[in-house]
């Protein structure tokens, strides 16, 4: 018995031949926990979307493996794995109701007439769709399409539920109450979710781990919290959240700014030329001059309505961008040129790799 | 009467009197000669071809009886039930083997690129170029006994005696099988175009074998075409009249050729016509009972 729902193992997925073969997917390896909400975070054609197609069999790897509980289901055709998609398109079948729409991986898979009802009520229920059974899926909303795709998706009781993008059709609104719904999904009938998105804010709200791609890698894995708070390299940081980069010379006990300004930092042990990364809610502004404080000039602000995003810049012009609750501030607190003060908080500065 | 509704009864009358040219052309064109062959059924036959006026049911009678030459007595025609249901066989198999071979191909073209895919719909359209005698005659010349097949497979040494396919049944299917094979894929082929090709992964996913996704998905989406595409070489089939004479013989006779028969030779044009009519009610009864079991199917809960 392993732990893993989900692993792959140096999967690599490679389009076209020779020189101009394109990787899809370059050596990654990942381990998705049973019963956890995992996302597949990254832009589009960084491989998030190839690598749930391997998992789910329509594309089979260039090189290495994927282990469905510890088995190697490599070969296996997608009719064979003990998974379902949710399609970003739905892909539901325009010539079913919704009630046979959801009915169908079962009959597939040969269970009895009853057994078959019983679920298909059962899922209809799950997903708050009892009162259209009877529909064409082409009389159906978005939201309602979406729900349907999940229910017959589920209705296999799948060991690995497989979304692609699943909510990138809907308006804002619709999609804020479908982060919830999936969320309530997972946790109600104990699936693994393996999730795919581009939106880091998704990602973030929903997920127990996350793993970050990019070019055909897996950056980073890890919580959403780790992920925000220690993102491992350049990419991660400003792919998730908001950040600001200083150009950084490593000392044993400070680093120097492109400013000429110094900052205590232990590097723990690193020294040379790097990036510091701090999060803009992790910057504080104090009056000019104050001990341990970086100089610094406003440039101008953006209200968002909670929060006023304040742009500042240090003596070498390297912008900074310091986030603050704008009842805090206030307006008449802020003047274009003025000569202030930065301060990060404790922790705040991370020391990046490329 | 007021403004409102005499306008409106005169935009009426403008409106008939501008299709009445359209109208009088239908009359003319489908209606009228299709009343004048109901007439003649009622008719007696002439004595040298054409008709004479004179109510008679004989026309009709002779669909299935015959008239005993000697004590007059009407008896079952064999030979005419014989050619009904060689029609209606012929027809059947017709449609079945040119859905066969007309639905890989179908899909072959629709799953091309765009470019390739205009180009294998022009090449299933050049034989239309073609006049239809001349290609039955080509598929004559490929299964005589001294034709392509025979003279290859006896200078190979396979056979010694050329295998009699002219003149045969056989013939005649292969024959309206190739001529009436673009009339299946062309509607096909517009079927399957509209096809969403994701809908084979979500099958595939849901447990359904490559065969199911066929049965369960694949089918019953494109259903439409292949009702059209079935219409459209059945109909003809039915009717046809050159390919079962050139490659027919003159005894594998075909309910066309039994209807030219009785306007040529036969001289006894009331029957040709009540052939003719009682043609054009199988086509509609077998058109009823085709869509009604093709609609039906489409929504079993319905």
């Amino acid at each position: 018995m392993t732990e893993y729902a989900i692993e792959a193992r140096n999967a690599v997925k490679a389009f076209g031949q020779g020189d101009v073969a394109v990787r899809a997917l370059d050596d990654v390896s990942i381990q998705i926990r049973k019963g956890e909400f995992f996302t597949l975070l990254g832009p589009s054609g960084c491989g998030k979307t190839t690598l749930l197609r391997l998992i789910a069999g329509f594309e089979t790897p260039t090189s290495g493996q994927i282990l469905l509980d510890g088995q190697d289901i490599t070969a296996l055709p997608p009719n064979r794995r003990p998974v379902n998609t949710v399609f970003q398109s739905y892909a539901l079948f325009p010539h079913l109701t919704v009630a046979q729409n959801v009915a169908f991986g079962l009959q597939m898979l040969g269970r009895p007439k009853a057994e078959v009802d019983q679920t298909v009520e059962r899922m209809l229920a799950l997903v708050k769709l009892e009162p259209m059974a009877g529909r064409k899926t082409s009389q159906l909303s978005g939201g309602q399409q979406q729900r349907v795709a999940l229910a017959r998706a589920l209705a296999p009781t799948p060991k690995v539920l497989l979304l692609d993008e699943p909510l990138s059709a809907l308006d804002l609104k619709l999609r804020k109450e479908m982060q919830v719904e999936l969320k309530r999904l997972q946790t109600e009938t104990g699936i693994t979710f393996v999730f795919v998105t581009h939106d880091q804010e998704e990602a973030l709200t929903m997920s127990d781990r996350i793993g970050v791609m990019s070019a055909g890698k897996l950056q980073q894995v890890g919580a959403p919290r780790e992920i925000y708070t220690t993102p491992v390299n350049r990419f991660v940081a400003s792919f998730i959240g908001e950040t600001n980069f200083l150009p950084a010379v490593l000392g044993a006990t400070e680093a120097v700014l492109g400013s000429g300004d110094a900052l205590a930092l232990n590097a723990g042990g690193k020294t040379g030329p790097a990036t510091l990364a701090v999060r803009p809610e992790q910057v504080r502004i104090v009056s000019a001059g104050e001990p341990g404080s970086l100089p610094a000039t406003i440039t101008g602000w953006v209200y968002f309505g909670t929060d006023t995003h304040v742009h500042l810049a240090l003596r070498d012009g390297t912008e900074v961008v310091a986030r603050l609750q704008s009842e805090a501030t206030g307006d008449s607190a802020l003047t274009k040129g003025a000569a202030v003060g930065l301060r990060f908080t404790d922790g705040a500065l991370q020391i990046l790799g490329d | 009467m007021s403004m409102e509704s005499e306008a409106r009864s005169r935009q009426t009358r403008r409106a008939w009197a501008l299709s009445a040219p359209a109208l009088f052309l239908l009359f003319l064109a489908a209606a009228g000669p299709l009343m004048i062959v109901l007439v003649y059924s009622f008719l007696l036959p002439g004595k040298y071809g054409n008709v004479e006026w004179g109510f008679s049911l004989d026309g009709w009678r002779g669909i299935l009886y015959t008239r005993d030459i000697f004590d007059g007595t009407l008896k079952l025609a064999d030979a005419h039930l014989t050619i009904f249901w060689r029609s209606v066989k012929l027809s059947l198999l017709t449609t079945i083997i040119t859905f066969a071979v007309g639905f890989p191909t179908a899909w072959f073209i629709a799953t091309r690129a765009p470019k390739a895919r205009a180009l294998w719909l022009f090449l299933i359209t050049i034989p239309f170029w073609t006049n239809l005698l001349i290609r039955t005659f080509a598929i004559n010349e490929v299964l005589r006994n001294e034709g392509i097949i025979n003279t290859v497979l006896t200078r190979a040494g396979l056979i010694d005696a050329p295998i009699r396919m002219i003149n045969t049944d056989f013939a005649v299917l292969v024959g309206m099988a190739y001529v009436y094979l673009p009339l299946m894929v062309l509607p096909l082929f517009a079927a399957i175009d509209r096809f969403d090709m994701r809908l084979l992964e979500a099958g595939y996913d849901l447990y359904a074998s490559r065969l199911a996704v066929l049965r369960r998905v694949i089918l019953p989406i494109v259903k439409p075409g292949i009702v059209a595409g079935s219409i459209l070489v059945f109909v003809p089939s039915l009717g046809a009249y050159v390919t079962p004479r050139v490659l027919g013989g003159g005894k594998n006779m075909m309910i066309g050729n039994f209807i030219e028969l009785q306007f040529g030779q036969g001289r006894n044009w009331p029957l040709g016509a009540a052939l003719s009519m009682a043609l054009l009610m199988i086509v509609m009864v077998a058109l009823l009972v085709y869509v009604r079991a093709a609609t039906k199917g489409s929504n079993p809960h319905g």
